[in-house]
């Protein structure tokens, strides 16, 4: 997994390439966490080059999510596709989370 | 139906190790694409849940197992610690809101909803799970 950082004017937008399994997730949870405490508070997540997640990749979106919340935080996810979407459907994180088609309409949509 | 065995040591290190077992073996047997992608979360989270609970005092083995018939292709996820069938947990909660949401019970969900059977059993100390996944959509269980 690799993570790519680029600050908008309004949102950090991380673009996630590759897996987000067991393994990789805690470096997700890390890279958010760190910019959490740093005082970010809006955030893209770009999965157009995301692959495969399991149960671990979206528990590591819940437990930042989570965090960003308790800071009034913002987060939107663009480009959930495939098979990820599958298992977005299938564990109801489809609706737990915003959900954009593009990068641009997620940054739009923070305003 | 003869099977390939893989063991090794029960932890995350090994998880792209088990994961790559597992897809050549379905490879081979030429499993739809959409099923290998399910059947190797639920793998996954299979292996993970291993790791994370069969050996709380120690170290042990895990051995996976691929097996295939004209029909069917199986995976079994073997481990010598206490007695536990993760098909005994309770479904997880899939509804509620990001702050309500509880973190854990997700990858049993996964292994019940991405195979097309699974079975656990008890076999000489070992605690056996079983996933079975058919050749082609749509084959009744």
């Amino acid at each position: 997994m690799t993570i790519q950082t680029v600050k908008e004017a309004n949102a950090t937008v991380l673009t996630i390439t590759g897996r987000m399994d067991a393994v990789t997730a805690p470096e997700y949870e890390k890279a958010l966490n760190e910019r959490i405490a740093a005082g970010e508070s809006a955030f893209v997540i770009d999965f157009q080059g995301l692959e495969y997640i399991s149960s671990a990749g979206l528990r590591a979106l819940l437990a930042t999510a989570k965090l960003l919340k308790t800071k009034n935080g913002q987060i939107r996810l663009a480009n959930v596709l495939g098979t990820v979407r599958e298992v977005f459907d299938i564990s109801g994180f489809g609706s737990i989370f915003q959900i954009q088609d593009s990068v641009s309409a997620a940054l739009a949509d923070l305003g | 139906m003869t099977f390939d065995t893989l063991r090794c040591a029960a932890t995350l290190e090994n998880l792209n190790q088990v994961i790559e077992f597992v897809e050549e073996a379905a490879d081979r047997f030429e499993l739809a694409t959409k099923k290998k992608f399910g059947l190797l979360i639920a793998v996954e989270e299979a292996f993970v849940n291993v790791c994370h609970y069969a050996y709380p005092d120690g170290q042990g083995d895990v051995a996976v197992s691929c097996g295939a018939d004209n029909e069917a292709f199986v995976v079994e996820i073997a481990d010598s610690g206490a007695p536990f069938d993760i098909l005994s947990l309770p479904e997880p909660d899939i509804t509620s809101d990001i702050m309500e949401r509880q973190i854990g019970g997700l990858g049993v969900h996964f292994i019940r909803t991405l195979t097309d059977q699974v079975y656990y059993r008890r076999e000489s100390g070992n605690n056996i799970l079983q996933m079975l996944l058919h050749k082609t959509e749509g084959t009744p269980p």
